[in-house]
């Protein structure tokens, strides 16, 4: 059976409903696993009848009904296995008790399970997995079909990391003060990897996959209006806007990727950049500045600038020193070496990247290479950059990088 | 039927001197067009399943289990091998298309936008059981 297409009004508002849904479930029954494919068979119902019937006067409590009939009916077949019932029985028991986590406010109840969706003792692809099923409310199918895996694969990815989640004993609830920081930090990791996968799509020939992206600002957001005053969320969800923002320049119709100094910046989405900003200049000042802010920052920096010419470079190159002294990514690095270049020269940049060169981490990446062709090029060293722009292309994982860097070599080789 | 469709890459030294690497920027182009456009117009027909291109040879490893079951690895394979850098799985009516359309890839534009004619190996894919056997 196939469900109808559903139109978009009824869509958005089941991804909007499902994690307040799953909250109460799970609050009620402490099943965590159970409650999530009781909520998922819900939203299926609901996405088969409400197109043909109408949706309910109160779309909430329609699911939340499926879902708790679906646990227990549950329970029920559960219940040859005595043992096994009677826990069942007891936890639903304690849980109709009012404890602390039931007096929580709901809000809370979607940060309870990214939380535990996210939490560190998972694999980041389980994590990534069932943050986007129990949280994001998308189907297996469509998960499987935006990492272009068998619907089986991501169905058993997906229980697995249930399964862990049970083994390892992960609470039901919301962390403690000191764990929550760090926590937090696994969620927001967790989000930034959606962005990447659906903005530069780690597998495929496909450049973009927006529904990804767009799913991850969806959940930044989410976690920004329940946490307003952490400045790294607000950065994360800077970050992802002011990136996005540049989507239809990044590729040309056929699928080439276009860097970002040749971009049509025309295209970029002005409203986006605007709304970048202002969450990034009203979070700044509250202090404590993170990674997600500073990246957020450099981007703003490129999307303000009307032509790559007017890029303010020495502002770029002052948040990569900022950024380097806070991690210690080889990324980082790089991308400080390609700012230093374009304010004190090639030469520069070329200096920084053999200090690179020992480092294990970037031993066979493809970005060193590409890296040191481009600035190698602006040095005036064609033959250097057509040999590095060639290993670069050797290197990399990425199908439209390749023939990006492909042409760059053969660029420079034949004129 | 579905078929697969395999793209092979010589690494001897004087293959690797005609290949992609030395073509010149406008052939580059070109090629990745029309291998993009290639796919995009099977997915339109309804036919493509799937297409895959592979990283480039030089980290390929042959893998072994040791006695414990660890990997040993074999590799990297300097010179005289060919191997396999991409494929097309495609759902089509019968043999002759599948032909049909490995010979369109087969076609891809070279140096001077002339045809490589490079060898495309076809092979069915196995199919499932039939839905009854009585």
């Amino acid at each position: 059976v196939t469900a109808p297409s559903l139109s978009v009004p009824i869509e958005h508002l089941l991804r909007e409903l499902t994690p307040q849904v799953l909250g109460t479930v799970v609050r009620r029954f402490r099943d965590f696993a159970a409650a999530e494919d009781a909520v998922q068979e819900a939203s299926l119902a609901a996405a088969m009848q409400w197109p043909l019937d109408g949706t309910p006067n109160n779309p909430r409590a329609w699911l939340t009904q499926v879902a708790f009939r679906r646990m227990a009916d549950h329970i029920r077949s559960e219940s040859a296995r005595r043992r096994r019932e009677s826990e069942v029985a007891h936890e639903v028991a304690q849980s109709s008790e009012s404890t602390p986590f039931e007096a929580a406010p709901q809000e809370d109840d979607t940060l309870v399970l990214l939380f535990m969706c996210c939490h560190p003792a998972l694999t980041p692809a389980s994590a990534i997995a069932l943050t986007l099923r129990a949280v994001g409310g998308l189907t297996t199918a469509e998960i499987a079909h935006a990492f272009l895996v068998p619907e089986a694969t991501m169905a058993q990815r997906i229980s697995r990391a249930k399964q862990s989640i049970k083994n390892s004993g992960i609470p039901l609830q919301l962390p403690t003060s000191e764990e929550r920081a760090q926590h937090l930090r696994a969620v927001l990791h967790v989000l930034y990897l959606i962005f990447n996968e659906g903005y530069t799509s780690s597998a495929g020939p496909q450049l973009r996959r927006a529904d990804l992206s767009h799913e991850a600002m969806r959940l930044a957001r989410i976690v920004h209006n329940l946490q307003p005053d952490d400045t790294e969320v607000a950065g994360l969800l800077a970050l992802m806007l002011l990136t996005d923002a540049r989507r239809l320049a990044r590729t040309s119709v056929a699928g080439e990727l276009i860097p970002i100094t040749q971009q049509d910046r025309t295209l970029w989405d002005k409203q986006q950049i605007a709304e970048g900003v202002a969450l990034l200049s009203a979070t700044l000042p509250k202090g404590s500045v993170g990674p997600y802010q500073l990246q957020a920052a450099i981007a703003a920096v490129h999307d303000e600038a009307a032509q790559a010419d007017d890029t303010d470079w020495p502002q770029i190159l002052a948040l990569y020193d900022l950024l380097k002294r806070m991690s210690d990514n080889p990324m980082v690095t790089l991308n400080h070496a390609i700012a230093a270049a374009m304010v004190h020269g090639p030469t520069k940049g070329l200096e920084l990247l053999d200090g690179l060169n020992a480092d294990a981490r970037l031993a066979n990446h493809h970005r060193l290479d590409a890296v040191r062709a481009h600035l190698l090029e602006l040095a005036g060293d064609r033959e250097g950059a057509v040999s590095h722009y060639r290993s670069a292309a050797v290197k990399t994982g990425s199908l439209p990088e390749r023939n990006y860097l492909l042409t760059q070599a053969a660029r420079l080789s034949s004129d | 039927m579905k078929f697969i469709l395999m793209m092979g890459m010589q690494t001897d030294k004087e293959s690797m001197s005609k290949g992609i690497m030395t073509w010149p920027k406008e052939d580059v182009q070109a090629h990745i067009e029309f291998m993009i456009g290639f796919s995009k117009e099977l997915k339109d027909a309804g036919e493509l399943v799937s297409a895959e291109g592979l990283a480039w040879p030089n980290e390929a490893k042959l893998v072994r289990a040791g006695k414990d079951g660890t990997p040993i690895t074999d590799g990297v394979f300097p010179e005289s091998k060919e191997f396999l850098i991409g494929y097309w799985i495609i759902d089509v009516e019968n043999t002759e298309r599948a032909y049909q359309v490995a010979a369109r890839a087969s076609a891809a534009p070279g140096p001077g936008g002339a045809p490589l004619n490079m060898p495309i190996e076809v092979r069915q894919v196995m199919s499932g059981p039939p839905e009854e056997i009585q």
